[in-house]
């Protein structure tokens, strides 16, 4: 039996009388590859908010690697390994992509403590930014600033500064939201290459992406688990079908 | 082959990049390493403030000034400009810094470092505590704690008049000469002198303070405050930091602006003097470490000019001049150079 | 008369005069989130209005008022058009500083023309004065301010709650993205509220004159107030406004009565704390 990396229980949240999240239960066996699909409104996102300790449930319990986390700030559950990629690019848009990435992993050494050696003396941060940048092909614009980066350049920035901070669970907001076909090779190569000792929660709206990469589908529908299982089963699913309203989910790949 | 740092990719996906040859890596290092390195504009401004003793010896009392308000635009900087905090009420750690300084002399101790060290160290705690409550807001709620945290320190300084001499000021402020040697003459050749080599200092504290990596934080936090947690950065502690050090400089300037004129009164701690270092800073550009120092000569050199003027065509110019920089200029007299140059280097 | 109820009388037209000063920018701020420092000018401009008109040209008091208030309104429109309307998506800094620059050109401005001194003000005769009853003193002007501020926050109240416009106004100051998606043309309905909450604030300037008085500095002194009222009701909210100034008002003059060594101090401490236990305002939406 597979440890749990990632487990909610009975999470609630409303906005007066909006209720975003009802009773949601969740459980991420450990490198796990997980996706969370819903239509657009179901809470996916708001989700992905209470994990992180972005909104703070009216109820329920979040706990990462058997510890209860509903309490933490959000840097202090990122400290802990869980961490979040952002729908809408959430960069730095002034700071290049070196010193983006050079950025989270200073966070993460606590080397930001410090500020009377100059940041080239940090040849360890740097050279692990640039690795990370490396293995996602973006060396040869990581000089220039983020805001001049194509845009599926900056979604695999994304991920690069996600994985700078040495995730144990990584949960992906629409990785690939808005990349052109052309673009989106390297982001597949990129999520095919993350390490199996990360747990992976995907929301997407892209279900080749979900039937590549996913062991399992969860569905939710407005602020409630609808249903759970393998992704032929969840496109075989009536309830499922109904809630998409004869919406064509994409092919169904063989095999 | 495992790359030095251990991330946690597949095997897979780091077998299939090149071996990172030393050469490789040293790159991003030396590129980092040549943005740090001072560049001859720097070393140029640095040679030009030498020039008042010689070009302009009767001009040096304006000059310290000049120093003294530099640093003070230098000290909102480090907040506005590198981590984005709006402060309307800088001035209260500026006067907290000049009263310390005041009072000391006034006492009886009129050593001039002493006097800013512990002047620093009074505007620092002030920077502290009050960082406290910085730090947890932002927008209209910030800019407002901002700008009620120094007008309520100035009421209570008008109100202790016993300490601080209410709105005739403090009197019977005397200076020793520094290091037992350099008297304060009328020429402002001391004056001068302290306050640029101070200006100088700090300025290389703050230098090496934005080029560390706390510096990248701050910038982290003025580029994208939503995206700092989520690389596991603690916002509030960086800016209760940054805070308490821009409000020390602050207090440093202040106490130079006590000693150099030995005179302080209520409107250090003013609406008028944080408005004012402001309106220099954007003048000069944000976020560039020199925009405060460009800024605060020209406000200052401009408004020595015009002094003749009306006080009301003053503020009537300076008004339209921040219209013009919001909305032609952004990024004051330094953006626009950079800019020029870049396009400079652009043209074949 | 017993002190207390003379600092509740005047702590009341105080208040009702800053909640007059500052609804409009509380609605605004709450609609566009464009930070508009040079709110008070608008009112200055309106106190200048009408002793121009009255002493220059010899109106009588009432008459000046609505004159106070389209004038008011129109220089906002004026404005608006030509400069903020590109900054509704600028950063709190550039908001600032651009409105501080109009501030500092209107000061200069008043004091061009009018020179730095209080400018007199003479009240017609039933103004003046005051009325005695069931043993307490009512300053006459004071009453009048209280009623005619009584009736635009009734006005306000009622067009807010109970017209289609108050309704799109409710709804652009809740959500902007979706009162757009509605079919709400927010731009022009933020033009219009800007200008109404300018003429207010005129109005609320030519009502000032008599009761603390009109320099250039005016613009100034009372934008703190009003920011403070503003900030601690809460953004785009008139029972915010209207309680926070009413707040504000009566610790002032309670405080300046009863403990005048420490003058501001109480206003500024109360907002401090307000803001730090409600940063977005008492009425503020979270």
């Amino acid at each position: 039996m597979s440890e749990i990396a990632l487990s909610a229980r009975g999470l609630c949240k409303s906005f007066g009388s909006l209720i975003v999240a009802s009773d949601i239960e969740l459980a991420l066996p450990a490198g796990a590859r997980y996706a969370l699909i819903g239509p657009n409104g179901a809470g996916k996102t708001t989700l992905i908010n209470l994990i992180t300790g972005m909104l703070r449930p009216d109820a329920g319990r979040i706990v990462l690697d058997g510890a209860d986390i509903t309490a933490l700030p959000p840097e202090q559950r990122v400290k802990r390994g869980l961490v979040r990629t952002f729908q809408i690019n959430a960069l730095f848009p002034h700071l290049t992509a070196l010193e983006s990435v050079t950025l989270a992993v200073c966070e993460r050494t606590r080397a930001v403590r410090t500020f009377w050696r100059k940041i080239s003396a940090y040849r360890h941060e740097i050279d692990e930014a640039y690795d990370i940048l490396a293995a996602l092909s973006l060396t040869a614009v990581c000089h220039r600033p983020t805001r001049e980066l194509a845009y599926g350049q900056q979604r695999l920035l994304e991920i690069a500064l996600a994985m700078a901070t040495q995730p144990k669970v990584l949960l992906l907001d629409e990785p690939a939201a808005g990349v052109p076909r052309e673009d989106s090779a390297e982001l597949f190569k990129a999520i095919a290459g993350l390490s199996r000792e990360i747990t992976v929660l995907f929301i997407e709206h892209d279900m080749e992406l979900v039937f590549r990469f996913a062991s399992r589908v969860i569905v939710l529908v407005g602020g409630r688990v609808l249903v759970e299982g393998t992704p032929h089963e969840i496109a075989a699913d009536p309830q499922v079908r109904a809630v998409y309203l004869g919406r064509t989910m994409g092919k169904v790949p063989h095999g | 082959m495992i790359p030095k740092s251990g991330i946690r990719f597949s095997e897979e996906i780091m077998r299939q990049q090149s071996p990172m040859t030393d050469q490789a890596l040293a790159a991003p290092r030396d590129y980092l390493q040549a943005q740090i390195r001072w560049q001859w504009g720097e070393i140029v401004f640095w040679l030009a403030t030498l020039l008042p003793f010689v070009l302009t010896p009767s001009y040096l009392v304006l000059a310290s000034q000049i120093a003294i308000t530099a640093l003070f635009a230098l000290s909102l900087d480090l907040i506005l400009g590198f981590c984005g905090i709006v402060s309307l009420g800088h001035a209260a750690y500026f006067g907290v810094g000049a009263y310390t300084a005041g009072l000391l002399s006034k006492w009886g101790f009129g050593e001039p470092l002493s006097g800013l060290v512990l002047a620093a160290l009074a505007a620092g705690i002030f920077g502290y505590l009050s960082s406290f409550i910085i730090a947890r807001f932002r927008h209209l709620a910030l800019i407002m704690l901002t700008l009620g945290l120094a007008l309520l320190l100035q009421e209570i300084a008008n109100s202790a008049s016993w300490l601080t001499g209410g709105s005739d000021g403090l009197q019977g402020i005397h200076t020793w000469p520094i290091f037992g040697r350099f008297r304060f003459d009328l020429y402002g050749y001391t004056a001068y002198t302290y306050s640029l080599a101070l200006l100088f200092v700090v300025f290389l504290v703050a230098r090496r303070l934005i080029h560390s990596p706390f510096g990248l934080a701050l910038r982290g936090i003025r580029e994208n405050t939503t995206r700092m947690p989520a690389i596991g950065a603690a916002i509030r502690g960086h800016i209760r930091t940054i805070y308490t050090i821009a409000a020390a400089i602050a207090g440093i300037a202040g106490a130079l602006l006590a000693q150099t004129t030995e005179t302080v009164s209520l409107e250090v701690l003013g609406f008028q003097r944080s408005a004012d270092v402001l309106v220099m800073l954007i003048l000069g550009g944000t976020g560039r470490l020199y925009g405060g120092l460009i800024g605060a000569a020209v406000y200052m050199i401009a408004r020595d000019q015009f002094s003749g003027l009306n006080p009301q065509f003053w503020y009537f110019w300076i008004g339209l001049i921040l219209i013009a920089v919001v909305m032609l200029l952004p990024g004051g007299i330094l953006g626009g150079l950079s800019r020029l140059a870049s396009r400079a280097k652009d043209k074949p | 008369m017993p002190p207390v109820f003379g600092v509740l009388f005047d702590g009341l037209a105080y208040g009702m005069l800053l909640f007059l000063l500052s609804v409009g920018l509380s609605v605004t701020l709450g609609m566009m989130n464009f930070v508009n420092l040079a709110h008070c000018s608008f009112a200055m401009l309106g106190g200048y209005v009408t002793v121009t008109l009255m002493n220059a040209l010899g109106w009588p008091f009432l008459a000046t008022l609505p004159v106070a208030f389209v004038a008011a309104a129109a220089a906002s429109m004026v404005l608006e058009r030509v400069f903020f309307r590109r900054f509704y998506r600028a950063s709190d800094l550039e908001q600032c500083l651009l409105t501080i620059g109009v501030v500092f050109v209107s000061i200069a401005a008043a004091a061009y023309i009018y020179g730095t001194d209080q400018q007199p003000l003479q009240l017609p005769a039933y103004l003046r004065g005051s009325f005695v009853f069931a043993g307490l003193n009512f300053a006459a002007y004071r009453l009048f301010l209280i009623a005619v501020a009584l009736c635009i926050t009734i006005a306000l109240i009622a067009g807010i709650e109970a017209t289609r416009f108050g309704a799109q106004v409710r709804a652009a100051v809740n959500n902007q993205r979706m009162a757009r998606g509605l079919g709400i043309n927010v731009d022009v309905l933020f033009a219009i509220t800007f200008a109404l909450g300018s003429g207010l604030a005129g109005l609320g300037g030519a009502l000032a004159v008599a009761m603390v008085g009109l320099d250039p500095s005016f613009a100034f002194t009372y934008l703190i107030y009003v920011l403070i009222v503003v900030s601690v009701g809460g953004l785009g909210s008139i029972a915010g406004s209207f309680a926070a100034a009413m707040v504000l008002g009566l610790s002032d003059i309670a405080g300046k009565y009863y403990v005048p060594a420490i003058g501001s101090v109480l206003i500024y401490l109360v907002m401090i704390v307000l803001l730090m236990w409600r940063p977005l305002g008492l009425f503020g939406r979270r």
